[in-house]
C-alpha cells in the first residue's frame, strides 16, 4: 500500500485521445518526494531542449505535492510544469485552492498531459471513470464561468475545476490556468494548455488517502495547528523597514487595509514611479471603503485556517476570488486607485492572465506609446484616460487583436519584435520574465542572488526565512532569536545578531549570504514538493513548518525514514535538476542577473564574487552547471552524462563547462 | 413538586459569515472517523460545508438523521440579498444528495459530536471561529425520556439497507454470512 500519495499517475494524450492510469516507481518518491520533485523528474526524462512550448511532444504536468490531501495544514498546492512559452525553460508554477486534493481522491498524485487535441476539449476525472470531452460550447468563456457551466452540466457541485480563459485558449504568453480561488498564473502555462486544445480539467475524487503512522502524524498536525492558532493571535513584531504584513501568518492582503508600504516602496506605471507621498490619510479612508464595499468575506485554500483570499463582488460584475498582491498591480500600473484594480481584476480573471505580469506589459505599451515607438496607428480607437486604455489594451492582448497579438507575447519578445529602441522599456525582466515592481537604492547581498539564480523567477517563491531588514539594537536582534526555533543552524542567529543596519552590500558577509539564500530557497523546494503552501511555511518568518518538524511530518505520513540530512539531500537533487533542464536549454551564467535597474547602487566585483561563491557552495562551476561530482553524489548520473554527451560539461573534468567565463 | 429531569444539550454554533471555506472541518472529521484511523478523505465526513463560492455562499451543516425519501417541496430562503435552498441548511442524509453518505456504499453518516474527545474535531480545527462549541442543560418536561429508544448507528445503517433493498434481502443476506462464519 502506499501512503499519503495514490501511486498512480494519469497519462493522457490529447493528439490520440487515449487515457491510461499508469502506477508510479515508488523509488522516486524516495528520491524526489513528490509534486515539483517527480515532475522535474518527468520532464527531465520525456522532454528534451529541442521539444519547444508548443509542440506537441511538450508535456503539461498537474503535479500534487506529496502531503497534499492529508490533514497536515494548508497541504494543498498542486505545482503546474511544463516548458514556458515566454522564457523557453522550465515553467515552475503552482497553485492552491482545492484541485490538488480532490485529484489526490480521485486517485491520481499527477496528470501528465502529451499531445494537441484538433479540436477544444475538456477533461473530466470522476475517480475511475476519465473521459475527454467536446468543450466547443465552452470557447471563449471566462474561467469562472467555464467552472460554473461545467459544475452545472456535470451535476457534480462538489467538482473542482482548473480553467482556462480566452488568454490561454489565444496562447497569451501571461495566461494562467483559474481554479476559483487559486490560480497558476506564472510563465504561461495558460498558453500551453490552450495550446493542447483543453479548456478545463473537471475533478471529483471520494477515495481514501492513507497515512502510514497516523498517531504520529496526527500529533504532529495538531502540533502545526496550535502553533497556527498561536502565530495568527501574536503577529511577530519586525524590525523596522519590514512592511507589517509579513509579521502575520500567510498573506493577509485582503485582509489588511494600510497599503502604505506597498503604495510608497513599489514603483508605479511600468515599474518606473515611485510616489512616497502617496499615502495619505484621505486615501487611507477611500480605499478602505472601496474594500470593505466589495470584499465580502475572507476565503482560505482546502484545510488551511489562514484567510489568503478574499471573495470579491463588485457591483454588477460576477464575483471572483483574489489573493495577494494582485489587488494593487493594476491599480499602480495604471497610476489609478483601489477601486479600478477591482473591477479590472475581475475581467482579467475571467480571462486568465497572471496579474503580475499582464499589468506590466500594458504599462509597457503606453510608455511605448508616450515615447513616440508605438503610434495612433498602432492603437487605433485607444480610449484617453488611462483606466480606459487598459481595459482597451487587456481585450487586444487577450484577442491577440493588432498591437495586442505583439503584446501577448509579454514585453522582453514584444520589444524584440516592435524594435526601434522598444527593449529598453522591457526594463524589470528576469530571464525574460516580468518581475515585481521594485527599484531600490543599495544592493542587497541576500536579494542579489536570489534574483539571479531562482530558477522561479520570481522572488516571492524563494525569499522568507531571514528578516529583510535587522533591527536597529543588537538587543532587540538577540530578543528576535531566542525563538527562533526554525533556524536549520545556530550560525543562522549570529549571522542576524551581528548583522548591522546600513551595512549593504559587504554585510552580511558574502559566505553568510549563500547560506542564508541557500536556506531560504530549499525551505521553498521541500514546500513545492510536499504540497505545503509558502503563505504558512517557506515564505514567512518564525513559521510553522520547518527543517525540524518536517522529516518527521514527511516520515510519519509516508513510511519512508528521512531525517533531517536526507531531506536536505532530497531537496537538492529537486533543486539541481531543475537547474539541470534549464541548463540543457542553454541558461548561463550571462543569464543570472536582476533587472540592470534594480538597484542604484550596484558593485560588480562584489556581485561576480557573490556569484562565484554561491555557485561553489551549490555545487555548480562558474558558468553555473552543477558539476559532474556534484551531481553523482546526488545519484544523478544520468543528469551528468547527458550534459557530458550533449558537450555542455566534458569529461575529463566536469567541473569546467565548455563555454568560458568571458561569455558574460 | 419534586425538581425537573435535566438533560445535556450539545450544541454547534454556526457562523456563516465567518466561515472561510477551507474545509479543515471535513477534513478532520472524516480522518478522525476513518477506518484505518485518519486516512483522509472529506466525502465521507459528517460535517459538510455546503457552498457556491461564486455566490459567496458557505454554509457549515452537520449530518443529522437518515431519510428514506426526499421532501415534497422545498422552500428557499433570501437572507441578506443571497438566496439559498431549504436543502443548504439542512441535515438530513436523504437520497436526493451525495452529502452524509459513505461513498462506497452510500449508507449514511451521522454526526456524533466525536464522543469521548474534549470539544468536537471540527470545533477544535476551526481556527476562524465560525463553529463554536457550547453545553447546556435543559430541564425535560413531560415525556418520560427512558421511553425513547436511542438508535444506535448500526440501527440506522440497517434501516437504511432494509429501505434500499427490503426486508427480506437484508435478512437472507445476514443468514448467508452468519453461516459462512
Amino acid at each position: 500500500m502506499r501512503y499519503a500519495e495514490t501511486g498512480f499517475n494519469l497519462e493522457i494524450d490529447l493528439s490520440r485521445g487515449n487515457i491510461e492510469r499508469v502506477e508510479t516507481d515508488p523509488s522516486l518518491t524516495k528520491l524526489h518526494l513528490g509534486g515539483l520533485g517527480t515532475n522535474a523528474k518527468i520532464l527531465w526524462d520525456r522532454v528534451p531542449p529541442e521539444v519547444g512550448p508548443f509542440s506537441p511532444d511538450n508535456l503539461l504536468i498537474f503535479g500534487t505535492g506529496l502531503l497534499c490531501c492529508t490533514p497536515a495544514p494548508s497541504a494543498n498546492r498542486t505545482i503546474v510544469t511544463t516548458i514556458s512559452p515566454q522564457t523557453l525553460l522550465m515553467a515552475y508554477s503552482m497553485m492552491g485552492g482545492f484541485f490538488g486534493p480532490e485529484l489526490k481522491k480521485a486517485g491520481y498524485d499527477k496528470i501528465v498531459i502529451r499531445g494537441k487535441s484538433p479540436r477544444l476539449v475538456y477533461l473530466w476525472i470522476n475517480n475511475d471513470q476519465v473521459e475527454i470531452r467536446d468543450a466547443s460550447h465552452l470557447q471563449g468563456k471566462g474561467g469562472n464561468e467555464t467552472a460554473e457551466l461545467l459544475r452545472q452540466e456535470l451535476r457534480e457541485p462538489e467538482a473542482q475545476i482548473a480553467a482556462i480563459g480566452l488568454a490561454g485558449e489565444n496562447r497569451v504568453y501571461t495566461a494562467s490556468i483559474e481554479q476559483g480561488k487559486s490560480s497558476a498564473s506564472r510563465q504561461g502555462v495558460g498558453a500551453v494548455m490552450g495550446d493542447k486544445g483543453l479548456k478545463a480539467i473537471v475533478v471529483r475524487g471520494t477515495k481514501d488517502v492513507n497515512i502510514a503512522r497516523p498517531a504520529e502524524f496526527m500529533e504532529m498536525c495538531n502540533e502545526v495547528l496550535s502553533f497556527m492558532k498561536h502565530r495568527l493571535q501574536n503577529p511577530l513584531k519586525l524590525p523596522d523597514g519590514m512592511p507589517i504584513i509579513l509579521g502575520y501568518l500567510g498573506i493577509q492582503e485582503m485582509a489588511l487595509d494600510d497599503e502604505e508600504w506597498h503604495t510608497t516602496n513599489f514603483a508605479w506605471g511600468n515599474a518606473r514611479h515611485r510616489r512616497k507621498d502617496f499615502w495619505t490619510k484621505e486615501t487611507e479612508e477611500r480605499w478602505k471603503e472601496t474594500q470593505e464595499k466589495v470584499v465580502t468575506r475572507l476565503i482560505g485554500c482546502y484545510n488551511c485556517p489562514i484567510r489568503c483570499g478574499g471573495s470579491v463582488s463588485y457591483p454588477g460584475l460576477r464575483t471572483y476570488m483574489m489573493k495577494c498582491y494582485s489587488k494593487l498591480t493594476y491599480t499602480m500600473a495604471a497610476m489609478s486607485d483601489l477601486d479600478f484594480g477591482f473591477r479590472i481584476a475581475q475581467r482579467a480573471t475571467e480571462y486568465g492572465v497572471d496579474g503580475f505580469s499582464t499589468p506590466q506589459i500594458i504599462a509597457f505599451a503606453l510608455e511605448l506609446y508616450e515615447a513616440g515607438i508605438l503610434t495612433d496607428q498602432d492603437m487605433p480607437g485607444m480610449p484617453c484616460d488611462s483606466e480606459g486604455r487598459f481595459f482597451w489594451l487587456l481585450d487586444m492582448i487577450v484577442r491577440r487583436e493588432g498591437i495586442g497579438d505583439v503584446l501577448a507575447n509579454g514585453t522582453h519578445w514584444a520589444a524584440q519584435q516592435i524594435g526601434k529602441g522598444a527593449e529598453a522599456y522591457a526594463h524589470n525582466n528576469i530571464k525574460k520574465h516580468e518581475q515585481l515592481p521594485l527599484k531600490l537604492g543599495m544592493l542587497n547581498p541576500i536579494y542579489f542572488l536570489m534574483y539571479c539564480t531562482g530558477e522561479k523567477i520570481n522572488i516571492t517563491q524563494i525569499e522568507g526565512q531571514f528578516p529583510q531588514a535587522p533591527h536597529t539594537s543588537r538587543e532587540a536582534r538577540e530578543e528576535f532569536v531566542k525563538d527562533w526555533i526554525q533556524v536549520p543552524h545556530e550560525r543562522f542567529k549570529e549571522y542576524f545578531v551581528n548583522w548591522e543596519p546600513g551595512t549593504f552590500p559587504h554585510n552580511p558577509p558574502p559566505e553568510a549570504v549563500c547560506d542564508i539564500v541557500d536556506w531560504q530557497e530549499a525551505m521553498h523546494y521541500i514546500d513545492d514538493a510536499t504540497g505545503l503552501c509558502a503563505a504558512s511555511s517557506s515564505f514567512i518568518l518564525k513559521p510553522p513548518y520547518h527543517i525540524h518538524n518536517l522529516p518527521r511530518i514527511i516520515s510519519s505520513a509516508t513510511g519512508m525514514d528521512i531525517d533531517e540530512a536526507g531531506l536536505w539531500e532530497i531537496t537538492r537533487r529537486n533543486r539541481t535538476l531543475v537547474r539541470a533542464i534549464n541548463v540543457r536549454r542553454g541558461l548561463r551564467r550571462k543569464d543570472e542577473k536582476p533587472p540592470e535597474d534594480h538597484w542604484k547602487k550596484r558593485f560588480p566585483e562584489l556581485e561576480a564574487k557573490l556569484l562565484d561563491e554561491y555557485y561553489k557552495f551549490k555545487g555548480w562551476n562558474s558558468q553555473g552547471i552543477p558539476t559532474k561530482e556534484f551531481l553523482q553524489g546526488l545519484g544523478l548520473n544520468y543528469v551528468s552524462e547527458d550534459l557530458v554527451k550533449r558537450g555542455i560539461l566534458t569529461d575529463s573534468e566536469g567541473n569546467q563547462a565548455v563555454a568560458g567565463k568571458e561569455e558574460q | 413538586m419534586g425538581e425537573g429531569k435535566k438533560k445535556l444539550v450539545k450544541t454547534i454554533k454556526i457562523d456563516v459569515d465567518k466561515c472561510s471555506g477551507c474545509r479543515a472541518c471535513e477534513v478532520i472529521c472524516s480522518a478522525f472517523h476513518a477506518t484505518p484511523k485518519y486516512s483522509s478523505n472529506n466525502a465521507r465526513s459528517r460535517i459538510r460545508v455546503i457552498h457556491e463560492p461564486l455566490k459567496d455562499k458557505y454554509v457549515p451543516v452537520y449530518a443529522g438523521e437518515y431519510t428514506a425519501a426526499e421532501c415534497m417541496g422545498r422552500d428557499k430562503y433570501v437572507i441578506d440579498g443571497k438566496e439559498y435552498g431549504e436543502c443548504d441548511f439542512c441535515r438530513a442524509s436523504c437520497p436526493s444528495r451525495n452529502s452524509f453518505k459513505e461513498p462506497d456504499s452510500g449508507l449514511p453518516l451521522r454526526c456524533d459530536m466525536c464522543e469521548g474527545e474534549e470539544e468536537p474535531l471540527c470545533v477544535k480545527w476551526c481556527l476562524v471561529d465560525a463553529l463554536t462549541y457550547e453545553e447546556r442543560e435543559e430541564e425535560v418536561e413531560g415525556i418520560e425520556e427512558e421511553g425513547e429508544e436511542k438508535k444506535e448507528e448500526m440501527e440506522i445503517t440497517l434501516e437504511s439497507m432494509v429501505d434500499k433493498y427490503g426486508l427480506q434481502k437484508v435478512v437472507d443476506a445476514a443468514a448467508r454470512m452468519a453461516k459462512k462464519g
